[in-house]
């Protein structure tokens, strides 16, 4: 009761009336028990929950205060609604995920070989060749990721083979490997972890029940404390308003079903052609770019060396606006025609990422053939530098001492750090273009309409072009295929994770800025999903489709003979196989071999299936269960109302009885005003009294009960009054 | 037995209540003491903090934003209880208050007699309800008191009409109001009497995901 005295609806006078008085029976009757020992223990547990308490309570706060870019979100949020402020929200959690991604890699790949592993230029593979040393800290080098940058930390080809490293005996090979597939099941649970919360979110898709009153009674934040956020709520709650109710009255359009099919049909038409030209233009790009591969780099401009990079970049950035141009011909409602949008933008992004990766399994094909040759050459080499040391033994004793410095050793080409580089490269492109866009497309364009609007013959604000509207789905689908470009390069360049960090940070500011400055919000905001679910099934999506280039190069690829941390072994896995044979105990390794059987092995997958398959079955079960429920409780709701509007409708007919002096009756006036006499006669009058007022119950001959709802004010005495007049 | 009983020396020694001197309530005291903070007796902080969400800190901050709003007419002693009432238009200017279309209701809501002018508890209980410790049922309860406009225990389609066009800034033409104001009955109005009653209003609103996040007042 003392606990609970808190949370009841009284004034604070009766409470604390109420809570004297349960004190007291409570002191009363521990006095009786003389349990003065208990007592203290009881304060103890009371005063150590509360503390407790106390503790969940300032730690959540603390976790509360550490979430960054709240307030920019919020004012955000204020001025353009939520779902601008959702592209804001996946960015900021995107930019969690990547952190945890980049601790990993930072923490157990990068920091150990740049503490323990062997210093720069000790090993030919850590060392600028001696061909490219001239040229090593240019920056126009250092910009395409080559000469000092290729070998550092920053990729793969710079780690060093062996099993231990330091003090510690830190295990790198091991390390690199794990890392690289922890980065990739981290993902996968935090998407699918983030799926199933906004599951529960969606309620099964029947939001609407009370779609209305939430947004009459939720909508205002008590929180707002300053006149211009105000404001702003204010504007984004009538724009809700406005939105509703137009997505209410769409529902009632008539359409021309002919002209509207042929409309449709012509623009998905259209849409393929795109797609088809966009994907023969990268084909051609590609072409073009293995032609430049062969000639000399000097003769080539900078639009040759990146001609790759800027195709993909550019038909990113138009072929959407065609697609919407498309859209038009359609005549869709808003939310439908943005699902087919953000399905033919997705698609053509896919096949861009499709294609570029083919062109990077035809050049690692290239590069491992090449290897070959390279390889004969090294044991040519290699032969005549023995041959050089032997004399310079056995012949000159006073010469300087045989010394080949790394930089002079023939090198092998190494086509994961080829793979690394080129990510690295398309990550930091893809920046560039977006950031120009951003610059272009709607800061100078902004300018222009501003400061131009004085001299111009048309209203540049209203008509063409007039500010941009922030665009939610582009923006988020590049956001998720960038983050497809981290996951898949991650393993070959483990600085790819840092590098998006960066990234992400710089382009929350930039975008932020760019949002409250140069755009307006949208006339009319249609959410793709509710919940997000959306937006992070593509994610899914297209992390299961980066993720299995990746893992058919580690299986089925051999790594570089001399780079990185796998050189020398056949396959990148046999790592884990190294490291069980060498540093687990024997058993453990007996153990283990048992367990890779291949008949256990089916087995497991045998279990996991049929589980699968019965979970599957389960929940489909339960979903129908659960839809059959929703239908019966409708079904109970609507026989409610029939029943009540029944009642309605006797109750309209028994206060058709005049009573004879309705100066008894304080009334309300609607009630007094549809008195006509009727010949129905009230037969019993019950009077009850109720928690918010007195209710006044007769019934007729019909035996139906009906009400006479008072404001409270009838006391027994007009009770009596009415009884003797009827 | 008044809480403000002219016992002087109540914030030294808790003389009216012998059972509670044992070793764990002298230690409390003793430690009070030490705390010079002259403006409640020991037991009224206690009740406060079991009567509020709020900790012995927070009552504190609070008397002293009460205490500001108007300096000369609140007391800095309330050991004897003072009957005091700050007006309407103070409250109704403080930060946290005064962008909110609603606080003229809020005010309403919690005042004694229903005019919006406030004492001590009525301030305290007031930010207690609407601080995030408060649990659904209760914020429910008196979210349905602050909407309903004619207080007449029921949210009718007047009280529905002035909430939208006061969230609205009367933006929205006449036509919308009463479209809004007919969906909400629509959808909540379980009984089908054209009005929400308690019942009707706590099932709606328990349902709703950002109740507890909207209606929040933090001080």
């Amino acid at each position: 009761m003392i606990a609970n005295v808190k949370c009841k609806p009284w004034k604070m006078e009766k409470k604390i009336e109420v809570l004297r008085e349960a004190k007291k029976f409570v002191s009363e009757n521990e006095g009786a028990l003389g349990k003065g020992k208990g007592k203290r223990w009881f304060a103890f547990k009371m005063m150590m929950s509360k503390k407790w308490a106390k503790f969940l309570r300032d730690f959540e706060n603390f976790k509360a205060a550490c979430v960054p870019w709240e307030n920019k979100i919020k004012a955000i949020e204020s001025q353009f609604g939520s779902s601008v402020a959702s592209y804001f929200l996946f960015l900021r959690w995107m930019y969690g995920v990547n952190m945890v991604l980049f601790i990993l890699t930072f923490s157990l790949i990068m920091l150990p070989e740049y503490l323990w592993g062997l210093p720069y230029g000790s090993l030919p593979r850590k060392t600028v060749p001696r061909a490219e040393e001239a040229s090593a800290a240019n920056f126009g080098v250092l910009y395409d990721f080559n000469g000092l940058a290729q070998y550092s930390v920053l990729f793969y080809g710079y780690y060093d083979n062996k099993r231990t490293i330091g003090w510690l005996n830190f295990r790198l090979p091991l390390s690199y490997f794990l890392v690289g597939i922890m980065c990739i099941g981290y993902s996968f649970v935090v998407v699918l972890k983030a799926m199933t919360k906004n599951i529960g979110d969606d309620g099964g898709g029947d939001d609407n029940t009370f779609n209305f009153s939430w947004k009459v009674f939720c909508s205002w934040d008590y929180l707002i404390g300053n006149p211009e956020t105000a404001d702003n709520k204010f504007n984004s709650i009538t724009m809700n308003f406005k939105e509703a109710i137009t997505e209410e009255r769409a529902a009632q359009v008539e359409e021309n079903v002919h002209l509207i099919r042929f409309l449709r049909f012509l623009a998905n038409f259209f849409v393929f052609l795109t797609l088809g030209a966009s994907g023969y233009l990268i084909f051609w790009a590609v072409k073009r770019s293995q032609e430049f591969a062969q000639q000399d780099p000097d003769t080539l401009g900078w639009w040759e060396k990146n001609e790759m990079n800027m195709v993909m970049s550019l038909l990113g950035m138009f072929c959407p606006t065609l697609f919407d141009l498309f859209a038009e011909l359609e005549d869709y409602h808003p939310l439908i025609a943005l699902k087919w949008l953000l399905g033919r933008i997705f698609a053509l992004l896919l096949g861009n990422l499709y294609v570029f990766i083919l062109a990077l399994m035809d050049e690692i094909n290239n590069k491992i053939e090449e290897e070959k040759h390279v390889k004969a050459n090294i044991t040519l080499w290699e032969a005549n530098m023995i041959k050089a040391y032997n004399a310079s033994l056995s012949g000159n004793t006073t010469g300087p001492p045989f010394f080949v410095h790394p930089a002079d050793v023939p090198r092998g080409p190494c086509w994961e750090t080829m793979v690394g580089q080129e990510f690295v490269r398309l990550t930091v492109s893809d920046v560039l273009t977006t950031y120009v866009t951003i610059l272009i497309g709607d800061f100078l364009r902004a300018c222009f309409v501003r400061f131009c609007n004085y001299c111009w013959c048309w209203d540049l604000e209203y008509g063409y072009p007039s500010y941009t509207e922030f665009d939610i789905s582009g923006n988020v689908l590049a956001l998720i295929f960038n983050q497809g470009m981290i996951w898949m390069g991650s393993f070959f360049a483990p600085s790819l994770p840092g590098i998006n960090i960066l990234r992400l940070h710089t382009s929350m500011y930039f975008q932020c800025w760019a949002v409250m400055c140069c755009n307006v919000p949208e006339a009319r905001v249609f959410k793709a999903s509710r919940s997000n679910n959306f937006y992070l099934g593509m994610l899914l999506l297209i992390l299961f489709l980066s993720t299995m280039p990746v893992l058919y190069m580690i299986v089925s690829l051999p790594p570089s003979f001399d780079c990185g941390p796998f050189s020398g072994k056949n396959r990148m896995f046999e790592v884990i196989g190294e490291t069980l044979e060498n540093d687990f105990p024997s058993w453990m390794a007996k153990i283990l071999r048992q367990l890779s059987n291949p008949g256990l092995v089916i087995a497991v997958v045998l279990v996991m299936a049929l589980t699968i398959y019965y979970l599957n079955a389960t929940a489909k079960g339960q979903k129908a269960a659960n839809l059959d429920l929703k239908k019966k409780m409708k079904m109970q709701a609507l026989e409610n109302k029939m029943r009540n509007k029944k009642m309605a409708a006797a109750r309209a007919e028994c206060r058709s009885l005049q009573p004879v002096d309705s100066n008894f009756l304080s009334l309300p006036e609607d009630q007094k005003s549809s008195f006509p006499s009727s010949s129905k006669v009230m037969t019993h009058v019950k009077f009850q009294r109720t928690s918010f007022g007195e209710q006044l119950l007769c019934s007729t001959l019909d035996g139906i009960p009906d009400v006479f709802i008072n404001e409270g004010c009838l006391s027994p005495p007009r009770a009596r009054k009415i009884s003797m007049l009827l | 037995m008044g809480r403000c009983g002219g016992d002087r020396q109540a914030e030294h020694l808790p003389t009216r209540w012998p059972q509670l001197l044992d070793p764990g309530t002298l230690e409390a005291v003793v430690l009070t003491m030490g705390s010079k903070q002259t403006v409640f007796t020991r037991e009224q902080l206690e009740e406060y903090q079991d009567c509020t969400f709020f900790t012995r800190k927070e009552i504190m901050r609070l008397f002293y934003r009460y205490q500001d709003l108007a300096p000369q007419l609140v007391p800095l002693d309330y050991t004897g209880c003072p009957a005091v009432k700050v007006p309407y238009e103070l409250i109704g200017s403080m930060p946290e208050l005064k962008d909110n279309p609603f606080r003229q209701r809020i005010a309403q809501v919690f005042s004694d007699d229903g005019d919006g002018h406030m004492t001590l508890d009525n301030f305290l209980d007031m930010f207690s309800v609407m601080s995030e410790m408060a649990p659904r049922d209760l914020k429910a309860y008196y979210a349905f008191k602050i909407y309903d406009f004619n207080n007449d225990d029921y949210i009718c389609a007047w009280d529905l009409e002035q909430t939208v066009t006061r969230l609205t800034r009367g933006e929205l033409s006449a036509e919308e109001v009463s479209l809004v104001c007919e969906k909400v009955l629509d959808e909540a109005d379980s009984d089908h009497d054209g009005r929400l009653s308690l019942e009707d209003f706590r099932n709606m609103i328990l349902r709703a995901p950002d109740f507890l996040s909207t209606f929040h007042i933090r001080i």
